[in-house]
């Protein structure tokens, strides 16, 4: 299949190991990849502090560039849920028939990566190898406007080496809330503290998720409590084989 | 007769605006057309429904106990010997023939607050119970069901309904009324979720069910 | 017009609330257990009953209709109210529902009032008034006498005094109440306060009510508690004043098996709360003989005419979303400096406040949807806290502000490939000031509160599409090698 990656904003920018991993993780399941250079930003976190108009170019970019693609990828289930549930909004605010048809016949072909993987190629079992004691967050987009529910548990458990580990208070959030962190610092950490204390009560050495959003914040806190733990998101350990082991250099 | 019209009719007027403004009407369904698929009417048998019914109230605090027809009076004579009770405040409608003797008797409609503060108990029957929330539904007498510290209140198997829905159906022709619905004794979590029974109610329940 | 909504007006904005609060472990520590206590029980009970999304669509249903006829459904209540005996006033805002309410009492000559919890009365600043014209409201809900005796405010829609602890409420009860001996038992506490009101409840004339649905087939109240008292006030005074905020109309009476389903697990946690009260206009022989009711819209309507907000009306106050939240779950009702507090506050006291002096609140959330995940009504409050966000931020456009001129910065950014690629490069040589031992740990302003407690990773050497370049390159060699 041919797939198109929207590699988001700040994995490009941050996290480039998550992006190569997803290419690598497909293209050992065989299938063609393309990243097309014009891409940026789905606009949510200009949508979602009140920058509305200046989402709308961003959405309308998106839309144009991917409007033609078979299957969109998206390794980070926020931005997933930007498009899914706004987009649809948007569009219609511009009074555009021709953006909104746009929207309307892209979405359904929009997957987060554990969707794809699971919703759209029906496999589980990626061929992974990955030898660490591994606890799962659950991201709210992945959660609540997704509802991943145990899709990224169904792969993870298939992982071979893996020591998978229930992470307490799952549902709860970690306090990042994108601008959140900032604007309610003093109660975003408070939040990401308790966070903290679950994920270090499950000895784990990797914390994982769909969103290196949700990890960025974690590991910030638990490198400055130097607990030793590091964060990976989902796509590094899938991609992760006896071979090629995963390189863990974005956030070790 | 209705006051302040100036506020009224600019109220109204706001309303009116603001709906215009917002289409609401366009996007809202008809009464008639709103979606009920929650569920009306039970799907259990009779015995399910009265267990039900009993477990919920078990689980509330209230005591409860079972008669027929015939026993029903004996069954109120144990009920209040069981708390040394030799005297209740009665609702107007309550059976002469269902009160035993050997107590002393008063009519709701014959007493004052005082003596409704003041005596051993209520007795009252009711017009529906709810198996499912373990709800017991008094039309009128309300004073009587809420001062006294004991609440005394039988209730009919064909009374008891599982579902809320079904309840409310039956009390379609009483809806003008003053209904109470009571699901266990007055209680309170207040104090640090901790629930305590009897704030300003009627402290103690007891039901008496009886059975065709 | 006045709108208020309690004293608001003077609270500060919500970081700076929260700040404080944060410090005080003992009103977390208390909000913590409250809040796991209420969403445990709600869990249960939800999981119970099987038809609990079918009950959220047509409650949500019936609300969006009710709205869009609103004018003909007061109307219809009010006809049907009238002709069961009792009176409807109208006020448009807290000064004239307060001037109807506090006239009627000195029509009937009273000097004291007895309360049932109403989070209404809270809004206009009626005990306010009553003291001011020398009438006395005591309030009969334990927590709202918590509240009222302990000279506070209250930090929970359902449960305004859950940042109390038993010692807290001990201490406040025999200093009120005058008691000598009283033993921090919750029975004991309760047992004060059943003595205490008592006496109140059989002598005074007067009994004042909020109410938790208006229904317009029958002109008839329904109030909705768990202690008795709400009972008390609405069977034994001869005088009942009704309060209520014009969204509280529902159609008809059938309509109750849907709410009544919905709000008691969603509120407390219980199947159904111990006591509901239905009464209509004045029943001869039967609790009060003399019915007001006041219709009060304070800034509804403004609501209502926003069709991207107007589902903050579905509102019925039953607190899920606060126990849910993890931004109150930390600091409780009172950072919100409204009597509505937690997310559903968030986005209610900005909008009756046309957004003055609450502009802090639509941000007090991490947007982690849980708020919309429990709601009986189905508000989307993520939706509505970034539509409010969006007001603020127009509003906000006409000064020069850091975070307006950076947001758009960073559209510009975005708005090509090469410009994101460009800004990367630029990053990676300007983040150098802030970088020590290979971490980022003191950044400047605002992203200070980053730092704070967060480390973080400078920019890595290599962007993904830089990475993407070379691969494509390398594979397209592999190809024609």
């Amino acid at each position: 299949m041919r797939i198109s990656l929207f590699i988001t904003c700040y994995n490009d920018t941050l996290f480039p190991e998550t992006g190569k991993s997803v290419v690598r993780l497909l293209e050992r399941l065989g299938h063609e990849i393309e990243f097309p250079l014009e891409q940026t930003c789905c606009g949510q976190m200009h949508y979602n502090t009140g920058y509305q108009q200046e989402a709308m170019p961003l959405m309308q970019r998106f839309v144009e560039i991917f409007k033609d693609a078979e299957v969109v990828c998206i390794p980070s289930s926020s931005c997933v849920a930007m498009i899914r549930d706004h987009y649809p909004k948007m569009a219609e605010a511009t009074g555009d028939p021709g953006l909104i048809k746009a929207v309307d016949r892209l979405l359904p072909r929009v997957y987060e990566l554990s969707e794809l993987l699971v919703n759209k190629l029906g496999i589980e079992d990626v061929n992974a190898y990955y030898p660490h004691r591994v606890t799962y967050h659950a991201s709210c987009h992945s959660l609540r406007s997704l509802h991943l529910g145990e899709l990224p548990l169904r792969l993870l458990r298939k992982v071979r080496g893996i020591d998978l580990v229930e992470l307490n208070e799952i549902d709860q959030c970690c306090g990042f809330g994108g601008t959140f962190a900032i604007k309610n610092g003093d109660v975003s950490a408070a939040m990401l503290s308790e966070k903290l204390r679950c994920v270090e009560n499950t000895r784990a050495e990797v914390c994982t998720a769909v969103d290196n959003s949700c990890l960025m914040h974690i590991f910030g806190g638990l490198h400055r409590q130097r607990t030793g733990i590091k964060t990976v998101h989902l796509a590094e350990i899938l991609a992760s084989t006896e071979d090629q082991p995963s390189e863990d250099e974005a956030q070790s | 007769m209705a006051e302040g019209r100036d506020a009224c009719e600019a109220i109204l007027n706001r309303i009116r605006t603001a709906n215009t403004s917002a289409r609401a009407a366009a996007s809202a369904a008809e009464y008639p057309a709103i979606e009920r698929n929650y569920q009306q009417r039970t799907t259990l048998d009779r015995e399910t429904i009265l267990k039900t019914f009993l477990d919920h109230l078990h689980e509330y605090d209230a005591h409860v106990f079972e008669a027929n027809p015939d026993t029903l009076a004996c069954a109120i004579a144990e009920v209040l010997k069981s708390h040394d009770q030799k005297s209740a405040i009665v609702a107007d409608d309550f059976p002469e023939e269902d009160l035993p003797t050997g107590f002393t008797w008063q009519r709701e409609s014959k007493s004052t607050k005082d003596q409704l503060n003041t005596t051993g108990g209520a007795i009252a029957g009711c017009e529906v119970a709810i198996a499912h929330t373990g709800t017991i539904i008094l039309r009128g007498t309300r004073q009587l069901t809420l001062l006294p510290d004991r609440f005394l209140c039988v209730v009919y198997e064909n009374q008891i309904v599982d579902t809320v829905p079904e309840a409310m159906a039956r009390l379609e022709p009483y809806k003008a009324e003053p209904l109470t619905f009571v699901s266990g004794p007055s209680a309170t979590a207040d104090i640090e979720m901790t629930r305590i029974r009897g704030v300003h109610g009627p402290r103690f329940l007891d039901v008496i069910v009886v059975r065709d | 017009m006045t709108i208020r909504v309690g004293e608001a007006a003077e609270a500060p904005s919500f970081q700076k609330a929260a700040f404080k609060l944060l410090d005080d472990a003992q009103l977390r520590k208390n909000v913590r257990h409250a809040t796991d206590v209420i969403s445990g029980k709600r869990a249960i009970v939800v999981k119970e009953q099987q038809d609990w999304q079918q009950l959220r669509a047509t409650a949500s249903a019936i609300k969006q209709h009710t709205l869009a006829h609103l004018d003909e459904y007061l109307l219809k209540f009010e006809a049907a109210c009238t002709a069961a005996g009792g009176h409807v006033h109208w006020a448009s805002d807290a000064d004239e529902a307060n001037r109807i309410i506090v006239d009627l009492v000195k029509q009937y000559g009273g000097k004291e009032v007895i309360k049932v919890k109403t989070m209404t009365s809270d809004e206009i600043g009626l005990n306010k008034a009553f003291e001011a014209n020398g009438i006395h409201p005591h309030e009969t809900d334990l927590a709202d006498m918590i509240v009222q005796l302990g000279h506070d405010k209250p930090s929970h829609i359902v449960a305004p005094a859950l940042h109390r602890n038993r010692q807290q409420v001990r201490e406040i009860f025999m200093r009120e109440m005058g008691l000598s001996e009283l033993t921090d038992e919750p029975q004991d506490l309760t047992n004060a306060a059943r003595q205490y009101l008592r006496e109140k409840f059989l002598k005074v004339k007067i009994g004042f009510s909020g109410a938790n649905y208006l229904l317009a087939d029958t002109g008839g109240v329904c109030v909705v508690e768990s202690e008795g008292n709400g009972r008390m006030c609405v069977t034994l005074p001869d005088i009942l004043i009704t309060l209520a905020g014009i969204e509280k109309i529902i159609p008809s009476f059938r309509d109750l098996e849907v709410f009544l389903q919905l709000l008691p697990r969603s509120a407390t946690g219980e199947r159904m709360n111990p006591y509901n009260s239905l009464w209509t206009g004045v029943h001869k022989g039967e609790g009060p003989q003399h019915f007001h009711v006041v219709l009060l819209d304070n800034g509804r309507t403004r609501i209502l005419a926003d069709p991207e907000a107007r589902q903050t009306l579905h509102c019925i106050r039953c607190g899920a979303c606060l126990n849910t939240c993890p931004v109150y779950r930390q600091t409780g009702g009172h950072a919100y400096g409204s009597i509505y507090s937690g997310p559903i506050g968030a986005i209610v006291t900005p909008q009756l406040f046309d957004m003055e002096h609450s502009q802090s609140l639509p941000y007090a959330s991490s947007l982690c949807g849980a708020c919309y995940e429990v709601c009986p009504v189905k508000i989307n409050i993520p939706e509505v806290l970034i539509h409010l966000r969006g007001r603020i931020v127009r509003e906000q456009q006409s000064g020069a502000n850091i975070e307006a001129i950076g947001m758009k910065a960073m559209a510009r950014v975005f708005s090509s490939g090469r410009r994101l690629e460009a800004a990367q490069r630029l990053g990676r040589l300007g983040q150098w000031p802030f970088v020590s031992e290979g971490w980022i740990k003191h950044l400047p302003g605002m992203l200070g509160n980053w730092t704070a407690v967060r480390d973080m990773r400078p920019l890595p050497k290599q962007s993904f599409r830089s990475w993407w370049r070379e691969h494509e390159k390398e594979k397209k060699e592999g190809a024609d090698g």
